[in-house]
């Protein structure tokens, strides 16, 4: 007890800068750049309304990052619960006094940005079952009882988002909670169990699914069903990264973007944009800095001496790399259209805010290593 | 809680690391998926992926080409286009087409038919395809729509080109143009890549027969176009590239004087030069409008077409067909005098009829000519002199000499509506009809008639080939300025007269193709002809012309379309107290100026009646004409050969 608070009271302000993992910041911070340079060809190479906001968001958010990476892990901690709390209420205030657009109900005005609970859900989650496990003694973990209170929190988020409607969202926020649990060293039978649980109550879900979201799935099954309607955005993406070829069109050259074949290019089609100016080697690129960051933080898990701060670091990467992955699937035709931001590069305040949040918790964890959490 | 915990919290950690371990490993995995997927679509795939991409990008509007134009010998354009003003419509462009359409028709004068077919198309074809609203519309009309242009989103005024005929003397010979069919498309390999909507392509005569070098180069403009198939920029233009334009060797002139006269009548009249076998007149009476064609035929106008008996859209030219008559004696002689069967002074007794086989054959002369040499038989066109020639010469052996001048097979190229005719002998007949050829339908071919079946343009060549001295020509009407063999020929035995050029000889010198094995015989028959035409008991001796520069040598024909019955024949029935349908069809052909034959002609009057009344007057008159512009067309000749 003593001995680490010494070692913390020790931290002198140049300790903690030193410490900060300059990799993992170079590496968003250029990502961030790209994605401004992306976010400008989507506006036809001019400082419009998606370029301006992304760089003014990028810039924020970068700094809270900054911010957020010098308080305290315990503090972190012990908030978790409450942090998880205060997300869902908001969640819970989407439902209620939640802004409509285009069908769903995903977004609370906070008069200077629209928010959108549910991407921060995304960290809340996590943090809330990385603080559970790591208080649940290891005998305990498998037993059934200690199960009750993580199924709660992960499944309540997820049916409210996903009744918003908002799939994707959902399934990524599940996605995280579930990486928790596994990292916590739940057993396998129980995801085995509550997998072919889900597969039971599968019909019932599809039974609430709107009409749009089960088309969305049946083309994916087979894009070319209605090249016109559902399959699209699926075909055109594909087009347009394959069309960029090795080297890509060029900047600002992507046709299918700049003639507006390819949906949503702000946002779940950012990459396909950058694929299409920039080619095989930019979407190499972009996949290595992607691995950066996930191996940067990583390495803070690895480092990171309390379980909390593992679980955190670990859980965080792993539902990044998800994030990541989701969305470059969905646009190579690998996964149904679900409607999954790409971290930091796509056009959104609430999904850069949550990434920027999680990436401020870890970095708390790196400056922190050594700090035990209770 | 916190000292028993510490060795629990370290093999926490382990399973916590463990099992990142295993997540780790699984996110190689994906990765690697994603690389794939990245390899397979950007490398892989990239050319199809590239040409899908270009296709969303550019889309293309075709231009339709300038058509060429047809002139005459005189460079007269008989085929030429004219600035037309249209109407076009971009549907996607128009906010409410069916309001729209209510808009122009107060403005235009549109046909409800026409806007339910209209309608039809937008629905069958993509939205930013243009379609033709109207294709011709006045000028006012064009003002009209103009003034009103802000009101009409999508309508697009447009000044284009389309053809059109100066005249229709020669509709049958250059035909008409219209709109491309279905069957078109499917037929006509070159409208392949070619097709624009609205073009006109050729349908028949001269038109369909050049469609292909006529129709010219189709022009395109490339846009880069967005999602919404709207125009961001164009890429590329191109023009196209007019048709070729062709100069025949019809003249103008004459084609309107002929039809002038051949008005109202069924008739047809063929005019070339017997040297180079250049067509200067094909006329086909009555004719039509072929601009009516242009635009989309009138229904009316068409069913008025159909319907007449004279059946105006028939090329009789060369699509009709009849029983040569007559003027098929000139062969029967020289055939008969090539294969030695007779002498020019061989003489038979015409009595009016003669019996043989069972069958009594009747001379046109009811009293019958009397004694009747060669030179006779031609003049008065004595048939049983012909009876008396045929039967020794055989069916087999005249088949083969009207075949050598052109008779039973198609002489034009190209011109699909050309008919071959028949020339009948003993193997067409076990062919065609499947049984034995009588005796008797040697004498009916004798005078042309029976199975002999040709059409006038044929006749022309027969005549010209007798005409020139017996040589083969080859009918043309597409200008070619290659050397005439003929004419150098002529000028050589001009000037050597004496020389005598044996056969083998014109072939190699001349590269011409003799039709006779003795040309005196030839001159045996222009001789007769002569006669025919100028002088007393001639059988057109009333409609020659004195004058030298004008004088022709003729053979009047008429064919049967009904056998006189005995009881007509005992009350000397008139051809003009005949029904129309049942009267003779009037046939002449004839070359002048005789001395120095440069043009033939053959003339047709269906339901004339007589050759020698209804045909040659109408001959007379053409052949003063063309010979009138014969020093006109030399000079152009001259000129177009000291060019070249």
């Amino acid at each position: 007890m003593f001995r680490a608070r010494s070692i913390q009271s020790s931290l002198s302000f140049k300790d903690k800068i030193l410490s900060i993992d300059y990799v993992l910041v170079i590496s968003i911070f250029i990502l961030g750049l790209v994605s401004i340079l992306a976010m400008y060809s989507t506006d036809g190479g001019e400082f419009k309304y998606h370029t301006n906001s992304h760089i003014l968001r990028f810039f924020v958010f970068f700094g809270m990052f900054i911010v957020l990476s010098f308080i305290q892990i315990r503090f972190w901690h012990s908030q978790s619960y409450l942090i998880y709390l205060t997300f869902f209420i908001l969640l819970l205030g989407v439902k209620y006094f939640g802004l409509t657009s285009s069908g769903s109900k995903r977004w609370l005005d906070l008069y200077f940005m629209n928010l959108q609970p549910s991407e921060l859900m995304k960290i809340g989650l996590i943090l809330f079952l990385a603080k559970y496990y790591h208080r649940t003694s290891i005998e305990n973990i498998n037993r059934v009882r200690y199960l009750f209170l993580p199924i709660v929190v992960l499944v309540a988020p997820v049916i409210l988002v996903a009744t918003q409607p908002d799939l994707g969202t959902s399934i990524l926020i599940a996605a995280g909670g579930l990486t928790v649990a596994w990292l916590a060293g739940v057993r396998v039978k129980f995801f085995t169990f509550s997998a072919l649980a889900f597969l039971a109550l599968l019909p019932i879900a599809i039974s609430f699914l709107k009409p749009y979201q089960k088309s969305r799935i049946l083309t994916f099954l087979n894009p070319e069903r209605d090249p016109l309607g559902a399959g699209y955005q699926i075909i055109q993406s594909k087009i347009a990264i394959g069309s960029g070829g090795l080297f890509g069109k060029g900047f600002l050259q992507g046709s299918q973007s700049y003639l507006d074949y390819l949906p949503e290019k702000h946002t779940d089609f950012i990459f396909t944009l950058f694929s299409e100016e920039f080619g095989f080697f930019g979407s190499l690129f972009i996949l290595l800095l992607y691995a950066v960051i996930v191996w940067r933080i990583v390495r803070i898990g690895n480092i990171t001496r309390s379980n909390f701060g593992k679980l955190y670091c670990y859980s965080f990467a792993t539902a990044f790399f998800i994030y990541v992955v989701v969305n470059m699937m969905m646009v190579l035709g690998l996964l149904p259209i679900v409607g999954s931001p790409l971290p930091i590069m796509s056009y959104g305040g609430s999904s850069m805010m949550a990434i920027m949040l999680g990436l401020g918790i870890a970095m708390s964890c790196k400056l922190y290593k050594d700090t035990p959490v209770n | 809680m916190l000292s028993p915990s510490s060795g629990n919290t370290v093999i926490k950690s382990k399973l916590i690391s463990r099992r990142m371990f295993l997540l780790t490993a699984a996110k190689a995995v994906v990765t690697f998926g994603i690389i794939g997927r990245l390899v397979s679509l950007q490398i892989n795939e990239r050319t199809k992926y590239k040409t899908l991409s270009d296709k969303n990008r550019f889309r293309e509007w075709k231009l339709a080409p300038e058509r060429g134009v047809i002139k005459d010998f005189f460079d007269k354009e008989i085929a030429s286009n004219e600035q037309v003003y249209q109407v076009h419509l971009i549907p996607e462009n128009s906010k409410d087409i069916e309001k729209l359409f209510v808009r122009l028709k107060t403005i235009l004068n549109i046909s409800d038919k026409k806007l339910f077919y209209l309608k039809k198309i937008i629905a069958k074809q993509k939205p930013w395809e243009p379609i033709i609203v109207s294709d011709n519309i006045t000028w006012s009309e064009f003002s009209r729509l103009n003034l009103f242009l802000h009101e009409l989103d999508g309508v697009k005024p447009v000044v284009s080109v389309a053809r059109m005929y100066p005249d229709n003397s020669s509709a049958h010979v250059l035909g008409y143009v219209s709109q491309v069919s279905a069957k078109d498309l499917q037929t006509k390999k070159y409208l392949k890549d070619l097709h624009v909507p609205g073009m006109s392509i050729g349908k028949t005569g001269l038109e369909r027969k050049l469609d292909e070098q006529i129709i010219g180069k189709i022009g395109f403009q490339r846009y880069e176009v967005n999602a919404f198939g709207k125009r961001i920029k164009q890429i590329q233009i191109n023009q196209g590239q007019a048709g070729k334009s062709f100069k025949t060797t019809l003249d103008f002139e004459v084609q309107k004087f002929t039809n002038e006269l051949l008005k109202d009548k069924a008739a047809a009249v063929c005019v070339m030069d017997v040297y180079n076998g250049d067509i200067v007149s094909l006329v086909s009476s009555p004719t039509f409008e072929p601009n009516e064609f242009v635009h989309g035929l009138d229904k009316k106008y068409w069913n008025s077409l159909i319907k007449n008996e004279k059946r105006p859209l028939t090329n009789k030219t060369i699509a009709g067909l009849y029983p040569p008559g007559s003027t098929i004696k000139t062969l029967v002689a020289l055939s008969a005098l090539e294969n030695g069967i007779i002498k020019p002074l061989d003489t038979f007794r015409c009595k009016g009829k003669i019996e043989l086989y069972g069958e009594k054959f009747h001379c046109w002369e009811k009293d019958g000519h009397g004694i009747v040499n060669l030179r006779k038989g031609i003049q008065r066109s004595c048939d049983v002199y012909f009876y008396e020639v045929a039967r020794k010469l055989g069916v087999d052996r005249l088949s083969e000499t009207a075949k050598k001048f052109g008779l039973g097979k198609k002489v034009l190229n190209g011109f699909i509506e050309e008919r071959a005719g028949v020339v009948p002998n003993t193997k067409w007949k076990k062919k065609f009809i499947g049984q034995n050829w009588y005796l008797g339908e040697t004498l009916h071919s004798g005078i042309g008639q029976g199975y002999f079946q040709s059409t006038p343009l044929q006749l022309c060549l027969m005549t010209a080939q007798l005409a020139n001295g017996g040589f083969e020509i080859k009918p043309r009407i597409i200008y070619d300025e290659k050397n005439n063999n003929l004419k150098s020929y002529i000028e050589y035995k001009n000037k050597n007269p004496n020389d005598p050029l044996p056969t083998d000889l014109l072939v190699s010198n001349f590269e011409l193709k003799p039709l006779f094995k003795n040309q005196e015989h030839i001159n045996l028959i222009k001789d007769a002809m002569f006669s025919s035409s100028n002088e007393p008991g001639g059988t057109s001796y009333r409609h020659r012309w004195e004058n030298k520069k004008f004088t022709f040598a003729g053979k009047t024909g008429s064919s049967q379309i009904k056998r006189f019955t005995e009881a007509q024949r005992e009350a000397e029935v008139k051809q003009e107290s005949l029904p129309y349908k049942d009267r003779d069809h009037a046939l002449f052909v004839a070359f002048a100026p005789y001395e120095d034959p440069k043009y033939a002609i053959s003339v047709l009057v269906e339901h004339g009646g007589s050759g020698g009344k209804a045909a040659a007057p109408i001959a007379k008159k053409i052949i003063r004409k063309v010979l009138e512009r014969h020093e006109l067309r030399q000079r152009v000749n001259n000129l177009l050969g000291e060019t070249v």
